[in-house]
């Protein structure tokens, strides 16, 4: 369901280095048009709906209009992504509207620490199944091991 | 388009594809790489905060055991894929897996994943191996730790990785990849130790439902293009299982998922007369035993039940969304809160992971507690994360692996050096996102231990990197060439674009390699023809006409996609049995043939003869 960018509320993200919508588009869909100044989904038929140039557009400039050859027009759904939640709205065809908040993160944005409180591993630590930060999250003291029956087919 | 420039970037251990198992793996790598100062990079066509098959999001998480409540153990989620997957699974695989993915599910909730729990703080069961997520950050929450493991200047986004590069001396032997950059004209050239290839699956091989400006809404991310597999085939390493494709029942057109409303919801699939397939559809099951009569039903079983039901005129069919939520609704005495809050959990499922279904819904007006949703079976895709299992024939861990299935390095494929994870591997079926995450590790520190052990530089013979460099590049040329030849942009003789050229592949996968068309059924003559018709395919491919960056990345993920329909379909032709049907049927050998084909299908690809060479691989059964 191809993205499309608002050419009255797009303006090219002139403060940053490139288009918000240009650095996610996991399918390199969103591109600067330089004669217009505007973002732009150059291929909307290999576009996934995946809405990350929508949650990201600094302007609220993007939006999604529901493919055609599957879908009766009229209906939209509107992120909106905070920090800790994001409230989603939906307006259906007939003009209805349901909202949902839903948490997407619990911790600070940035927060993470990787291998916190582990100490730099050594060659002999390299042989053997233990993997990094095994004894704080595995959940059970002992890596488990089969009682193995292997048998040939 | 002007002449590229060339980066030359040397590491240790290089990672290609940036998603689920590419995080995992340069996290863990990143950790064991400090006991030698050994430099890891990353390497990805997208960028990593939203790419790979979850940067949409996840609603779920559908592999954890939940060992340390006593849930379940490794072994039953070994014996759980084994009946899913027709008896075919790499147990040492499955096992390692199941044995180590809680820790990276506590570590996602540590780093601050939200999950649903029940009053006693326990993680909420959709079903036996599934929990509950707020997962629309999934992956953005899982790159900000890898980015900050391996460190920003050791991550390359948007490139796109296109051959893996092999030893000059040692032709067995990893010694980086290549790609290009597609935001600027400019070739990268990564000199590694060692490789890990944890790119994504394919989609988008077979010609989809939809039409026209639907292309791209098909079940599976469509920048999945099955590079995984044609980089590590191309460079001889073996592959398994590429006829163990996936076909999923989904909900028609926009694809929403059904985990929860089947484990969870205790919805049920109903056909146009109200009668419920799996019942009616029953004795079916006993044509594949032993599996037929065991539960679960296995995923392909299930699939021909409903196409079975389809055939005999029972479609259209549907998920009674509506009876299953008046049901809830009963439940709770149609309390106004718990009934918001069983809806709110119901829209949830979509807005996390496939917004298209709820704008679908909303497009029709859909009230899911009054109107059911109609299901379909997929076109198929070829993945080895699933209830599928493509992939690389890889080395299970030393500890379990029997002697036939370990050479030396967990997840190493056949080549030296070169590490396989998530899509990207045969036989561990049913790990998913955490899983695939968990199986990147696995490869993280396999892949620092085996630098550890092979110190040596790898070196790369300087003619074989001007000639890709100038196949990379050739599209430009054809275009520059040859535009001046019609008016028409698109249609030229002088060269094929890259749109057309994928059309044709997905024509000659839908009509020959038992795709929708024909109802999932295909023969050896039918594979025969459509090999043929895909040899006058890859030479005219030679003539893709690229006009900028974007094209020529086009041109390449045509190619991956190329590699792995010829990869499926010699595949099939080789194994003379039907053992998934609702996958694919073999009309030539429709029934299931235990005493023969209880046994993997290997193919290995010459990439200067262009041929594949078949073969088995026994079986072999590690937990009881």
């Amino acid at each position: 369901m191809p993205s499309y960018v608002n050419p009255n509320k797009c303006d090219g993200c002139k403060a940053l280095d490139r288009p918000a919508c240009h650095y996610i588009c996991p399918n390199d869909l969103m591109h600067l048009d330089k004669e217009q100044g505007k973002s732009i989904n150059i291929e909307p038929d290999l576009c996934w709906e995946c809405y990350a140039c929508v949650k990201t557009c600094p302007q609220s400039a993007i939006d999604i209009r529901a493919y055609a050859d599957i879908a009766p027009m009229g209906a939209s759904i509107t992120p909106l992504r905070g920090t800790d939640s994001i409230m989603w709205t939906v307006k259906f065809r007939d003009g209805q509207i349901k909202r949902f908040k839903l948490p997407i993160r619990t911790t600070p944005w940035g927060s993470i620490v990787p291998f916190e409180g582990m100490p730099d591993p050594t060659l002999d630590d390299l042989k053997g199944q233990e993997l990094c930060q095994q004894a704080q999250f595995l959940g059970v003291p002992d890596l488990p091991q089969p009682a193995l029956v292997v048998r040939s087919s | 388009m002007v002449e590229p420039t060339t980066e030359v970037v040397e590491c240790d251990v290089l990672i290609v594809g940036g998603g689920m198992a590419g995080c995992g793996a340069a996290y863990e790598a990143a950790y064991w790489a400090r006991s030698k100062g050994l430099r890891v990079v990353l390497t990805e066509k997208g960028a990593i905060e939203r790419s790979g098959a979850v940067a949409m999001g996840l609603s779920a998480i559908n592999c954890y055991m939940g060992m340390k409540h006593g849930e379940n153990q490794p072994e039953d989620f070994v014996r759980y894929v084994r009946q899913d997957l027709m008896g075919l699974s790499r147990e040492d695989l499955v096992y390692d897996i199941a044995r180590h993915v809680d820790s990276t599910v506590h570590m996602f909730e540590e780093w601050g994943l939200p999950f649903f729990k029940n009053e006693d703080g326990r993680y909420k069961r959709e079903g036996k191996w599934q929990v509950m997520i707020h997962g629309e950050s999934y992956k953005p929450i899982v790159a900000e730790a890898a980015k900050k493991a391996v460190g920003e200047g050791n991550l390359y986004e948007r490139v796109f990785t296109s051959h893996l590069l092999k030893d000059a001396k040692d032709p067995n032997r990893i010694a980086g990849a290549i790609g290009f950059s597609v935001r600027e004209p400019k070739i990268y050239i990564f000199k590694a130790k060692a490789v890990i290839c944890a790119a994504g699956g394919a989609a988008g091989v077979f010609r989809p439902h939809s039409v026209g400006e639907g292309l791209g809404r098909i079940w599976y991310a469509p920048w999945n293009t099955g590079s995984v597999y044609k980089l590590m085939g191309e460079a001889g390493a073996q592959m398994s299982q590429f006829e163990h494709r996936l076909v999923v029942a989904r909900m028609k057109d926009g694809y929403g998922p059904v985990g929860m409303w089947f484990l969870l919801f205790k919805a049920v699939l109903k056909n146009a007369l109200g009668e419920k397939v799996e019942d009616k559809w029953a004795h079916l099951l006993k044509d594949w035993e032993p599996y037929g009569g065991q539960k679960p039903i296995p995923t392909p079983l299930r699939n021909h039940q409903l196409l079975q039901d389809f055939i005999a005129g029972g479609g259209p069919h549907y998920l009674r969304t509506d009876e299953a939520l008046q049901k809830m609704f009963d439940s709770v005495g149609h309390d106004k809160k718990k009934v918001r809050d069983i809806e709110s959990d119901a829209w949830e499922d979509f807005l996390d992971m496939t917004m298209s279904q709820a704008l679908l819904w909303a497009s029709e007006n859909i009230d899911p507690a009054k109107t059911p949703s109609e299901i379909v079976l997929t076109e198929p895709y070829l993945m080895g994360s699933h209830a599928a299992a493509t992939g690389a024939w890889v080395s299970g861990p030393e500890d379990i692996a029997p002697p036939e299935y370990f050479w030396g390095y967990n997840r190493m494929t056949t080549v030296n050096g070169l590490f396989a994870a998530g899509d990207g591997v045969s036989g561990s079926a049913h790990k998913f996102s955490s899983g695939s995450y968990t199986e990147g590790r696995f490869a993280g520190k396999a892949a620092v231990q085996y630098v550890s052990d092979n110190p040596d530089d790898c070196n790369v013979e300087q003619d074989r990197i001007e000639e890709i460099k100038k196949d990379l590049w050739k599209p430009f040329e054809v275009y520059d060439k040859g535009s001046s030849g019609s008016t028409q942009p698109d249609v030229n003789p002088n060269y094929l674009v890259p749109k057309q050229a994928l059309h044709r592949l997905q024509k000659i996968a839908d009509e020959y390699a038992a795709g929708i068309s024909s109802q999932y059924l295909t023969n050896g003559k039918m594979l025969e023809r459509g090999l043929e018709m895909l040899d006058l395919l890859k030479a005219d491919l030679q003539k893709q006409g690229a006009a900028d960056l974007h094209d020529n990345l086009r041109c390449w993920e045509v190619w991956d996609r190329v590699w792995c329909l010829e990869a499926h379909m010699r595949h099939m032709m080789f194994r003379e049995e039907t053992r998934w049907p609702g996958y694919y049927y073999r009309s030539d050998f429709p029934k299931l043939d235990e005493e023969n084909w209880k046994c993997f299908v290997n193919s290995t690809y010459d990439v200067d003869t262009k041929k594949f060479t078949m073969e088995k691989k026994p079986y072999i059964q590690v937990v009881s």
